[in-house]
């Protein structure tokens, strides 16, 4: 290299140089742009939570939680049967469609390599597609009216059958994510694949199915759609799995497209109460996440 | 004569005619240990035509040779010339790849661990492994990461289990060192630590022959050093097989070496030279052997 053209290259690295302004210019702008996406990702869930906490936090009392609805026009009363209700239906759904997913996604990663499994995936995948209320028509005709009644029960299935798509999916990544150094350990000390799969590949990406049901629970915490042709809702407190039972989302429907103040307020608070929990619930997914990755190598 | 105790064994397979282990006498005494010539000069494992094959690309071809039993013996070559192919077609861990493939004999004591019946999970307890990135179970400790083989195949009591667990350390060099946080995560060890767990973790059900892929590459050169101490220390109990890109560590630990090679023809790695570690470092017989080992390509 010259002295000549080594002063040149320096050159290109100067604010004199055309090609660096440009260039500097463009960065500038590409930076902005994508500030500005992420503001526009951020600002409504910013919104949503100040508009939560305006309008839903001054009915946020103790009756909200130990009362259940009053009678139309009646003013006062809470959302206890509501609460209960979510509890029982979600822990139910995820319950019976937890196991499902993680059999599923085993599968998937395990003995999905082939035709089978890339046909099982894609059905998969067409299930979590399906809108969140054709699963409850689905299920309004497969459970509700055979038994000529709606049921806390259907509504279990129903979030069930949004459940499992999700989690089965996030099961099967998981397990692809598992190093492949790990199966061969395992399989160098003699142990079948099988066993490799449950007692080494399975544990290790447990941490990451984990974060998976949290996610998906969140997910279907917050599901109207799939309950309003199998729960119902009840504007009692049931606990018997068998008849109608109320819900968090059916009852923010209920009284959001009701008539009276009252119910209005109660239906931000529960909006409130509901995001809250599903904030807390992916919160705890990703400590879960945190400690998957100290896990890892 | 000390003779290390050799652990009884049932065959691979019950099959009516195992030939006998072969015996035979090497011409030559292996490095300045004199091990292999103070123990018993037995066949411990025969690889014979061996040939394997990842989907139709051959990767090595016609590779034979014979380890002698608690020798250390050590495969050398340049990177990508088939050296943890060879390795792993001995404990059948070649066949786990998609569309893997082997032709030729593995015989472990004189039985074919490719022959019919053979199931090759019993292989590779025999035949034990250490890989090149140490590698522990993350979900378990320090104590279960040793015991996992035992549990895999379900041996032992929980006494016992604890006594090989603390047998496994101490043979690995490793157990004064843990034997306050056996229940603490294996991954909180150093690499060399973690290394010496993963070799605790192999020899922990006994096997007959540890495999070796490059243990040390990942490790600073002290761990490295204490790693090479403790293959002499193994050697009086199992039969060793190091993979090494290191040519000073083969020199320095293996009583055998062979040299492997990619050979334009096929492209397929081919054994050169296989010798007693003094000769092939002294007096290589192939030419290509002395261009390695003189650092003239690799
Ligand atoms: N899983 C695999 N799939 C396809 N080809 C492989 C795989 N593993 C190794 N090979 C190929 O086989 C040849 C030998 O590889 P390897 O035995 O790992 O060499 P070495 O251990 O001597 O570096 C290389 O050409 C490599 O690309
Ligand atoms: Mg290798």
């Amino acid at each position: 290299m010259t002295p000549d053209n080594a002063a040149a290259s320096v050159d290109r690295f100067t604010a004199a140089d055309p090609l660096y302004r440009r260039r500097k210019a463009i960065d500038r702008a590409m930076t902005a742009v994508m500030f500005a996406a992420a503001g526009a990702t951020v600002v409504p869930l910013a919104l949503i939570l100040f508009y939560l906490f305006r309008n839903g936090l001054g009915a946020i009392n103790l009756d909200l939680f130990l009362l259940d609805p009053s009678a139309p026009g009646r003013g006062g009363g809470g959302v206890r049967s509501a609460l209960v209700g979510s509890a029982i239906m979600v822990g139910l759904g995820t319950a019976i469609g937890t196991p499902v997913a993680i059999g599923c996604g085993v599968f998937l990663a395990e003995f999905g390599r082939n035709r089978a499994g890339t046909v099982l995936r894609f059905l998969v995948d067409v299930l979590a597609g399906i809108p969140s209320i054709t699963v409850g028509l689905f299920v309004y005709g497969l459970i509700v009216l055979p038994a000529r009644q709606f049921t806390a029960f259907a509504g279990a299935v129903a979030l069930a059958i949004i459940l499992i798509p999700i989690l089965a999916r996030i099961t099967e990544e998981m397990m692809l994510l598992v190093p492949r150094s790990l199966r061969e350990a395992a399989y160098a000390l003699g142990a079948p694949h099988w066993m490799t799969v449950l007692r080494i590949v399975l544990p290790t990406a447990m941490p990451g199915i984990m974060t998976g049901l949290m996610l998906a629970l969140a997910r279907i915490a917050g599901e109207a759609a799939p309950l309003m042709f199998t729960a119902l809702g009840n504007q009692f407190l049931s606990t018997d799995l068998f008849h109608a039972m109320d819900a968090l989302p059916l009852r923010i429907f209920y009284f959001a497209t009701g008539p009276y103040e009252n119910w209005h307020q109660q239906a931000w608070a529960m909006s409130l109460v509901l995001v809250l929990f599903i904030l807390g619930v992916s919160l705890l997914a990703r400590t879960i996440v945190g400690s998957k990755v100290t896990v890892r190598q | 004569m000390e003779r290390p105790e050799l652990i009884v064994q049932e065959p691979i397979v019950q099959a009516p005619a195992a030939p006998e282990p072969q015996r035979r006498d090497f011409f030559q005494v292996g490095t300045a240990s004199g091990r292999v010539e103070r123990a018993e000069r037995r066949v411990s494992v025969a690889v014979e035509d061996v040939s394997a094959w990842y989907g139709s690309k051959l990767a090595v071809a016609g590779v034979s040779f014979e380890v002698l039993a608690h020798s250390v013996t050590a495969l050398i070559g340049p990177s990508g010339c088939g050296k943890s192919t060879v390795l792993r077609c001995i404990n059948r861990m070649h066949e786990i790849n998609v569309g893997a493939r082997v032709e030729g004999t593995v015989r472990l004591e004189g039985a074919d661990v490719y022959g019919p019946n053979v199931d090759a999970t019993r292989v590779r307890q025999r035949v034990g492994m250490v890989f090149q990135k140490p590698n522990p179970f993350p979900t378990m400790s320090i104590a279960e990461n040793v015991a996992a083989g035992l549990r895999f195949m379900k041996i032992g009591t929980k006494s016992e289990e604890r006594d090989r667990v603390e047998e496994a350390l101490r043979a690995a060099a490793l157990w004064d060192e843990v034997k306050d946080d056996l229940n603490k995560s294996g991954m909180a060890l150093s690499g060399g630590q973690q290394q010496r767990l993963c070799i605790a973790r192999t020899i922990a059900v006994e096997p007959e022959v540890v495999l070796m892929d490059e243990p040390c590459s990942a490790l600073d050169p002290v761990a490295t050093l204490k790693i090479e101490d403790l293959m002499a220390e193994l050697a009086q109990r199992y039969t060793i097989v190091i993979v090494t890109h290191n040519l000073q560590q083969a020199a320095r630990v293996a009583d055998y070496t062979g040299f492997i090679l990619l050979e334009q023809s096929d492209s397929a790695g081919h054994l050169i030279e296989y010798s007693p570690t003094s000769d092939l470092f002294t007096h290589p017989r192939d030419k290509r052997t002395e261009d390695f080992i003189t650092g003239r390509f690799g």
